[in-house]
């Protein structure tokens, strides 16, 4: 009795032990990238043309010391040291960063902006806070990264780091300091050797003008920012790729260089384009005033618009004329057959979705706590870059005329939502539900249409041979918000035909940068 | 090495009824398929059946430990109706099965409701030890059980997912005593599931993950009853705790994801009446309210059933004993 007893016991313990130890563990796609080995160093990139920098000595590098000083060869010591007591972490380290300062610290913001996407909880009365840059961390905290905010950040981020690299190439072939394992024979390194000089260092570059850009745009979260970047730092030296000079001169030119762009940042008009109460009611009475039924939030209580002024924030590809030159016509007017018909297609298309299109409408959702469509096609791209083995300026380069693209396209998209107002399919027809959240904005154009035209042009200039691809995806992404019941078919075709548009003027750009 | 029904007989707890069964756990979000968590036994070469349909809805949810409404969700119901059947192949060794299918709706907001066929659960119950002990019965009974979905359902649309799309495993040891028509049932299952698939190919939880898997963390449950039990009345109060091992609380004004930290303790009333004479078919039904919780619904759950033996036996026994009259105690 007894002996059964403890038999039970043991045998239903015994498969818990075993079903509780069967292993989970995942792997993210990027965790195991190969180190990045460029076939070419694109040894010219200090002649490519900034995006802000009127050139690339706009910020002053002192020549580094020789290598034959003490100092350096207590340099070149601190490596060995570095790697005489190495850890499995510090390996670990080595390896993330390895494969690409660009990549990492592009998904370090992609994290940062899937953290920060959630709109505000209401107050009390109804009427909805707005997070503040001067006290990030009170509720609700700053930023509120939405789709706007997001392209923006990403634009911000890629192009500084971008101008920092072209400056970055420059000194390197005008100092022409070897790199560390290339002055002592001895040294280990623990990363693909290249020809490259390596002062200043691209990786530093990188962390210096990604810090400053994140200091901007993600104030609160300096904690964790600020570790990653002794990390990644750290992880070059012990790597044997730099030296500490190389490091500091890196990092201090990348946080001059990321000075220009705050400066840009803190005076392109972002700051005021949550608008206020007296800009909701103009947008919804000139809407009236067209004899059109305008956007309603559809959510309770009612939330403002998101970011109505957002389409006068300042381009980069463009300038502010050609930003309204490239809105669209309007909508099929709110009473006229037109929309009656995509509404009623819209209403049939939800009614009873297959699984393949929920698996659509998911895949390209990217809503509430993600990255965002920019930060998704971010992905997109990283991928295929990760495959290309492109240099770090090249990376920089090749990210920096996505994001600006991207910022551009939501800059045009944000800019005709609130020209025409215009109401959500399920504002139309109550009977339509939603199988994604709704996004509280109007609805013509789409906005993943516009982002996803605008990305696919410029992807498929940089990597022609996928040119299909991304274009069949922005197709997909484009009709994902009409399976998903929040847009109708002219709010998605007019926003890829908007967004390739958008996405020209980053080709044109390509074509003139002195990379191509 | 088993017992035959006429040996069984001679125990003292006997039976002979319908599976008084699925303590339902449509208290999350999702409508959690049904589960084993009493004392009772099929007899050798039973087969008990039945559907069951459950209601379950909630207004008030727990955003982490914060308890708030949602005038965008307004009140979120699930609707499961399900199959379930028992089958003993021996007095002492039961199968379960059960599937159901479940649809969600939310009363406010836009957001569209699910519906579809979910999770497939199968239990082998054992009770290795059934014998007098003081004034009543002791038995002990080991559950091992297993799910998965039968349907490439939706999991990452909470709170309307029909389910969390995971494969379980899990393992149960119950005690149970009776005394007269007095009993009480304690059971402890450790329940582990498998990772999800995700349509996505990123999310963040407390970091960024990009890959479209998650890990779903396991879940301890613990479950109480007690009450009246009859050969053709069961009456019981039923306490249940459902913990998830890990997991992450929703941040303020997120949505749900399949692996918040998802908790729920949840008292209900659960009733069988046994309608015919020979015990072929009864009645079951109660009500469940989830008092406490932690990234769930505080969900109010009706639920009822019917359940009919078909007796394999009965062709071979005609002659000789025939259905015994189930005795308690």
């Amino acid at each position: 009795m007894k002996k059964i007893f403890f038999l039970s016991i043991t045998a239903v313990t015994g498969v818990m032990i075993i079903i509780s130890s069967c292993s989970k563990d995942i792997v993210g796609r990027t965790d195991n990238v190969a180190a990045l080995h460029p076939a070419n160093m694109d040894i010219n990139a200090g002649s490519w043309k900034p995006v802000l920098l009127a050139a690339p000595t706009d910020v002053v590098v002192a020549a580094p010391i020789a290598t034959n000083s003490p100092d350096y060869i207590a340099q070149i010591n601190e490596i060995k040291s570095f790697q005489a007591n190495i850890t499995e972490d510090e390996k670990q380290i080595v390896k993330y960063w390895s494969a690409g300062a660009v990549l990492r610290w592009n998904e370090i913001l992609r994290e940062l902006v899937a953290k920060h996407n959630l709109a505000p909880y209401q107050n009390a009365d109804g009427t909805y806070p707005f997070p503040s840059a001067t006290n990030p961390l009170a509720y609700p905290q700053f930023p509120f990264a939405n789709p706007p905010y997001a392209a923006r950040a990403y634009a911000y981020v890629s192009a500084a780091q971008y101008d920092a690299l072209v400056s970055v190439w420059y000194y390197k072939t005008s100092f022409n300091r070897k790199a560390p394992y290339n002055v002592d024979s001895s040294l280990q390194v623990l990363v693909p050797k290249s020809d490259l000089p390596s002062y200043p260092s691209e990786d530093a570059v990188v962390e210096g003008v990604s810090v400053e850009m994140l200091k901007l745009l993600f104030p609160g979260d300096q904690d964790y920012i600020q570790v990653k970047a002794e990390e990644h730092k750290r992880a070059r030296i012990i790597a044997g790729a730099n030296v500490r000079s190389d490091i500091e001169a890196g990092e201090a030119l990348g946080r001059a260089v990321a000075q220009k762009f705050v400066t840009r940042a803190r005076g392109d008009r972002a700051g005021i384009a949550a608008g206020n109460q007296a800009v909701w009611t103009k947008l919804e009475e000139d809407c009236k005033a067209r004899g059109e039924t305008p956007w309603v939030s559809q959510e309770s209580p009612k939330r403002p618009c998101m970011l109505p002024l957002f389409g006068k924030v300042k381009t980069f590809l463009f300038d502010s004329l050609t930003a309204v030159s490239l809105r669209p016509g309007p909508p099929p007017s709110t009473s006229s057959q037109q929309m009656k018909d995509e509404t009623e297609e819209i209403y049939q298309l939800v009614k009873s979705p297959t699984r393949e299109q929920i698996r659509i409408v998911h895949f390209w959702a990217d809503g509430v706590a993600t990255y965002t469509p920019p930060g998704h096609w971010d992905a997109i791209a990283a991928e295929d870059f990760i495959s290309k083995n492109f240099s770090e300026v090249r990376w920089a380069r090749n990210m920096a005329l996505l994001n600006m693209s991207l910022m551009d396209a939501v800059i045009v998209c944000w800019d005709t939502k609130y020209t025409y107002f215009n109401p959500r399919p399920s504002q139309m027809d109550p009977r339509i539900k939603t199988m994604t959240g709704l996004p509280n904005f109007p609805s013509y154009i789409s906005g993943h249409s516009t982002f996803s035209g605008a990305a696919a042009a410029i992807l498929g200039h940089i990597i022609p041979e996928r040119a299909g691809d991304y274009e069949a995806m922005a197709k997909e992404a484009s009709i994902s918000r009409m399976y998903g019941g929040i847009h109708y078919r002219s709010d998605c075709e007019k926003g890829l035909v908007v967004g390739k548009n958008v996405g020209g003027y980053a080709i044109e750009r390509a074509k003139t940068d002195g990379a191509e | 090495m088993f017992n035959l029904p006429h040996q069984q007989g001679e125990m003292k707890r006997k039976i002979q009824t319908c599976i008084n069964i699925c303590v339902l756990m449509a208290i999350s979000y999702n409508a959690k398929a049904q589960t084993d968590m009493d004392a009772i036994m099929m007899e050798k070469k039973q087969l008990c059946l039945g559907p069951m349909y459950s209601y379950s809805s909630w207004k008030n949810y727990w955003e982490g430990m914060l308890k708030r409404n949602n005038a965008n969700l307004g009140t979120v119901s699930t609707q499961m109706f399900s199959v379930m059947g028992a089958y003993g192949i021996t007095g002492k060794l039961n199968v379960l099965v059960g599937a159901p299918y479940v649809k969600t709706k939310a009363s406010a907001g836009t957001l569209h409701g699910m519906q579809g066929v979910q999770d497939l659960s199968l239990f082998v119950k054992w009770m290795p030890i059934e014998k007098d002990l003081g004034p009543g019965t002791f038995s002990l009974y080991t559950i091992g059980g297993v799910s998965f979905p039968l349907t490439n359902y939706v999991a990452d649309f909470l709170p309307m997912s029909i389910g969390i799309h995971s494969k379980t495993a899990s393992a149960r040891l119950m005690l149970d005593y009776q005394v007269g028509n007095i009993f009480t049932t304690v059971s402890g299952t450790y329940v582990f599931r498998d990772n999800i698939t995700l349509d996505r190919t990123a999310y963040y939880t407390t970091a960024s993950h990009l890959t479209d898997e998650v890990e779903i963390p396991n879940a301890s449950n613990f479950n109480f009853r007690g009450g009246y039990r009859s050969s053709k009345l069961i009456a019981e109060a039923v306490l249940n705790i459902w913990t998830t091992l890990g997991g992450f609380d929703m941040t303020r004004n997120n949505m749900p994801f399949p692996s918040n930290k998802m908790n729920a303790t949840t008292l209900g009333f659960n009733g069988k009446y046994v309608v015919t004479k020979n015990h072929a078919l009864s009645l079951v039904g109660g009500a469940i309210k989830t008092i406490a919780g932690r990234n769930m619904g505080e969900a109010t759950t009706f639920y009822g059933g019917i359940f009919y033996i078909i007796d394999f036996n009965k062709k071979a026994k005609k002659a000789s004993t025939k259905t015994e009259p189930a005795k308690t105690n």
